[in-house]
């Protein structure tokens, strides 16, 4: 009974099929053309000033250094004459502290994401150090450097070295390796764990035999990005007071540092122009560093998402 | 009399004044069942009647979902699920389950099989194990020359019964199936149904099921759930031919649901 009275009033609001003839404005339908094709070319010449930026930038850069690449160059230490000054301590100093904080800061940051998205009660503190964690991805690096003056430099007393240095790096990308391998982690569906539960899996079993494989690329594409931000950072080795003049190759932790980005900084403020060629030089093998690192986690992701799920 | 009783199947799994609750909503309104060894159990019902979230209170899925809560209880081999002594995850071992969807793991069809039993500690011949259960799951012969590629590569209905031939290598008593059809074409739906016929000489299946054909076809016992309540239960053929209740009734010959 209830039924028949639904469907006749349903034919009522609906109407009849004359009345929907007339919904498109055919005389508006020009400017509604017009409108989709503004809009498709504002999107378009974003994107193209972006890349026109990107490149008068590469080029730039390339011009001034390209002709200041040589063997000498990566073998050469910092020199006062710019001709016989190179990178060679930087890229040591660089390699060492991408090293020292990928093995501080990708363990710690990990299990911390573990815990968060596995093992930690829903409860308001916890929610607390997650809103914490995304506040600290945010914050200015300086902030980190100040950190690690105060805490590894003077109160543990570790001075300028290269671990003080790669420690403040690794509290800077901690937050955002956290955060990357929680969503790593959150993204792989509840149909995988729920299959390993149902062969009588213990917790452990199914957070390290399914859900961390799973999440693997996820989780490394996230580190290795975090960690080539830390090699590209300047102001809170600044800050902790890595030295931006070094004749030598650090032979351990304990050892003074320089790195690439400081190197750069050092040269660029130097007056003269031939010192200027060498930063755009030593820039040019930063950004082929970076990139290399970004495809690495292109094809780190690519392969292990052979087994899509 | 004496004979008859001994004749009489032996009751593998049991609930009594079972309710499921989500936060405040009670999903389940005290439910009795006994499932008799060695059979095919349908649930059957409309969409969100509480079949599913029933059948995954009887191997403690529910777990995993935080509002859950369950009163009550479900007796296996004479004891409580939900009494203390209990721990899910050996009972999940013997009573296993398969899913609406198929979720094979992402590795190869060999290594979807010996997950279980690798990790509950089985170090027997996994090369045997992966052929018995293989055939036992009706997917032998599509898949032995490929036993290492992906799982992934098979058919929605082959990755099903690859899902059951994981279950099945774990040897399991009862083995509990949430809409194990729904997601497949009607031919790999035939070939699931034709393996749960062969399966149940071994094994006891607990099925939820849409399709009122399906549980018409493979099961021995229909349990029609409405709204969280079990309406009516019992022999399959007189639940098709002549329900006592006339919801069911309405619900079998298609006026709602």
């Amino acid at each position: 009974m209830k039924k028949t009275d639904d469907s006749l009033t349903s034919i009522i609001e609906l109407g009849t099929d004359d009345e929907h003839a007339s919904v498109v404005n055919s005389k508006r339908m020009v400017k509604r053309k017009f409108y989709d094709k503004l809009f498709y070319r504002l999107c378009q010449s974003t994107i193209i000033l972006a890349l026109i930026i990107l490149v008068v930038l590469i080029a730039h850069i390339l011009i001034s250094g390209l002709s200041w690449l040589s063997i000498d160059f990566f073998t050469n230490f910092t020199s006062r004459f710019a001709e016989q000054a190179g990178i060679k301590a930087a890229i040591a100093g660089s390699m060492w502290v991408l090293f020292l904080t990928a093995s501080f800061a990708i363990p710690l940051g990990v299990s911390a994401a573990i815990f968060l998205e596995e093992y930690a009660p829903k409860s308001k503190w916890v929610e607390w150090v997650q809103i914490n964690i995304g506040n600290l991805a945010g914050m200015p690096s300086i902030v980190y450097g100040l950190v690690g003056l105060t805490v590894f430099v003077r109160y543990l007393n570790f001075e300028r070295s290269l671990l003080a240095g790669s420690l403040t790096l690794a509290l800077l990308v901690l937050p955002i390796i956290i955060i990357s391998s929680q969503e790593a982690i959150k993204a792989v569906p509840l149909s995988l764990r729920e299959a390993a539960y149902a062969l009588g899996a213990r917790k452990w079993q199914v957070v390290f035999l399914q859900v961390l494989p799973a999440a693997l690329p996820g989780i490394l594409t996230g580190v290795i990005l975090s960690v080539s931000r830390a090699i590209g950072e300047t102001a809170p080795l600044i800050v902790i007071g890595a030295l931006s003049f070094v004749a030598f190759t650090p032979g351990s932790i304990w050892d003074e540092f320089t790195v690439l980005p400081i190197q750069i900084y050092n040269w660029a403020s130097k007056p003269q122009v031939e010192f200027h060629q060498l930063a755009a030089a030593a820039i040019i093998v930063l950004l082929v560093l970076l990139f290399a690192m970004n495809f690495l986690a292109i094809y780190l992701r690519q392969k292990y998402q052979r087994y899509k799920l | 009399m004496s004979a008859s009783q001994s004749e009489k199947p032996e009751v593998i799994l049991e609930t009594k004044d079972l309710n499921v609750f989500y936060g405040e909503n009670q999903a389940i309104h005290s439910v009795n069942m006994q499932v008799k060894k060695g059979t095919v159990a349908a649930l059957i019902g409309p969409s969100g009647c509480g079949k599913s979230t029933f059948l995954r209170s009887l191997n403690r899925m529910n777990d995993f979902v935080s509002t859950a809560r369950v009163e009550g209880k479900v007796f296996y081999q004479g004891k409580n699920l939900y009494s203390k002594e209990v721990d899910p995850v050996e009972l999940r071992s013997q009573i296993g389950m398969v899913f609406q969807k198929p979720n094979p793991f992402p590795k190869s069809i060999y290594k979807n099989i010996i997950w279980g039993p690798k990790i509950n500690g089985f170090s027997g011949d996994m090369d045997l194990l992966v052929e018995k259960s293989l055939k036992r799951a009706a997917l032998w012969g599509e898949v032995k020359d490929r036993l290492h590629d992906s799982a992934f590569d098979l058919s929605g209905g082959q990755q099903q019964r690859l899902c059951i031939a994981r279950t099945i290598a774990m040897n399991p008593d009862v083995i509990l199936m949430d809409e194990p059809c729904s997601a497949l074409d009607p031919r790999s739906t035939q070939a699931i149904e034709d393996l749960i016929t062969e399966l149940k000489r071994r094994y006891t299946i607990i099925i939820v099921t849409h399709n009122m054909q399906q549980a018409g076809r493979i099961s021995d016992e229909t349990y029609f759930f409405h709204e969280g309540n079990l309406i009516e239960s019992g022999d399959t053929k007189q639940i098709f031919t002549k329900p006592s209740v006339q919801m069911t009734e309405d619900y079998i010959t298609g006026r709602f649901g």
